[in-house]
């Protein structure tokens, strides 16, 4: 019986699924990489360690997910290699988690879309017919639950907060909304994915999405933008020019000092 | 595997569990690996070699390596050299995962642990529940600060996730 599923269900290639893994991969490492610009930086001490707390979290996932890309790939490449080693073209992360932070209200607001969108796509990888996968993303769901609650939580603080922060935040969701038609419509590859019982049906993770940050802006008192068409496809490869900023930073030290161990 | 060779297995996994106790924490040293509850498993594979699960407490967990290390070098320092050390996923850990022993000792050394039913922990110094949470992340990825309101000590805690 199993077999007969397993038969009519089509099987993804090496590549398709390495090409998969490093989009949800370079996601983490990408995003944490930015939050960890805010050590030392927070408004109060709580916020510097709160960020610098979720930023090691999604290091952590980024680092299991890319060791497993890098075993999918055959071509010995480890983890490192993979983040220290690629150019910008080459990183597959969503062009959300690579804008710049802004202001902590700025950054508040990347946080929350992307988290949301994090922790229904992990939630729901938990079923993943890559059994592999489907491990590292229970243990990432479970993280971005509280992820979740954190930048949801300053949503509404700032959102219905003073004048001021109000102002702050409903500007970052102008700003940031047209990035996130990206995380939400399938591409070829997404579409495949699902198809090989990989990755989650796009059409229930973005339903989800919509409801939860829906409730969550309404809570800030904040207008929910309408619909605008994704120019940029970072999960392709095409990124916005931040990223190139951000991987000079990242893997300046193992290229200048090739082998480097401390 | 001979018959000897199956005695012995039963015999050098205790032997390694002996030695993980003797692991502890490098953030939080009067707790060991097993109370922790981060060893998975020991146990004897048919390839005759004993393979040690190990889970990280979170994704990001900077301590992992080390304590990956500081078993390493317990089991090399035991005369163990045949063990394979592999990294466990899931079921994720979580503040369940904590023995009884593991807990006293926490509260001892002024951790306390969110309980599993929700609500809010004891101070471990003066015992009152009259506590706040004062930031969702403390001092490591699986804790959270709180204060209490009664002897006025901030403390940390151990998030149940």
């Amino acid at each position: 019986m199993s077999m007969a599923i397993a038969a009519e269900r089509p099987q993804a290639t090496a590549e398709e699924r390495c090409e998969y893994t490093l989009r949800l991969a370079d996601t983490s490492l990408v995003a944490g990489q930015r939050l960890a610009e805010w050590l030392g930086h927070g408004p109060a001490l709580e916020e510097d360690l709160a960020l610098g707390n979720i930023a090691l979290d999604l290091i952590g996932q980024a680092r299991l997910l890319l060791a497993l890309a890098g075993r999918i790939e055959g071509r010995g490449r480890d983890e490192d290699a993979l983040a220290f080693w690629r150019d910008a073209a080459q990183f597959r992360n969503v062009s959300l988690a690579e804008q710049p932070n802004g202001d902590f209200g700025h950054t508040i607001v990347r946080q929350c879309l992307l988290d949301a969108w994090q922790l229904e796509t992990y939630a729901s990888l938990a079923g993943s017919a890559d059994t592999e996968l489907a491990d590292i993303a229970k243990k990432a769901a479970k993280e971005c639950r509280y992820h979740w609650r954190y930048s949801a939580g300053w949503l509404v603080r700032l959102g219905d907060g003073t004048e001021e922060s109000h102002r702050r935040v409903s500007e970052a969701v102008q700003d940031l909304w047209r990035f996130t038609d990206e995380l939400l419509t399938p591409d070829a590859l997404d579409a495949r994915m699902a198809e090989c019982g990989i990755a989650p049906p796009a059409a229930a993770v973005r339903e989800r999405w919509e409801q939860r940050v829906a409730a969550a802006l309404r809570e800030a008192k904040l207008p929910c933008p309408v619909h605008q068409h994704y120019p940029w496809h970072g999960k392709r490869g095409v990124h916005t020019e931040a990223l190139g900023h951000l991987l000079a930073t990242l893997q300046h030290l193992p290229r200048a000092h090739p082998g480097v161990s401390w | 595997m001979s018959a000897q060779a199956a005695d012995a297995a039963p015999r050098r996994e205790r032997r390694i569990w002996r030695t993980l106790q003797s692991v502890m924490d490098p953030e939080i040293p009067v707790v060991n690996v097993v109370e922790l509850g981060i060893v998975r498993h020991v146990r004897t594979g048919e390839d005759g070699r004993v393979h040690v699960g190990l889970t990280p407490t979170y994704s990001g967990c900077p301590a992992t390596e080390a304590i990956e290390q500081a078993v390493r070098a317990a089991l090399d320092r035991a005369g163990l050299d045949d063990v394979a050390l592999e990294t466990v996923l899931w079921p994720a850990w979580s503040s369940e995962w904590l023995s009884e022993s593991g807990r006293r000792k926490l509260e001892a050394f002024g951790i306390a642990i969110e309980p599993r039913a929700g609500g809010a922990p004891a101070c471990p110094r003066c015992a009152s529940r009259n506590v706040e949470r004062v930031g969702e992340f403390g001092s490591t990825p699986c804790k959270a600060h709180y204060r209490c309101r009664t002897c006025l000590e901030p403390f940390d805690t151990f998030k149940c996730l």
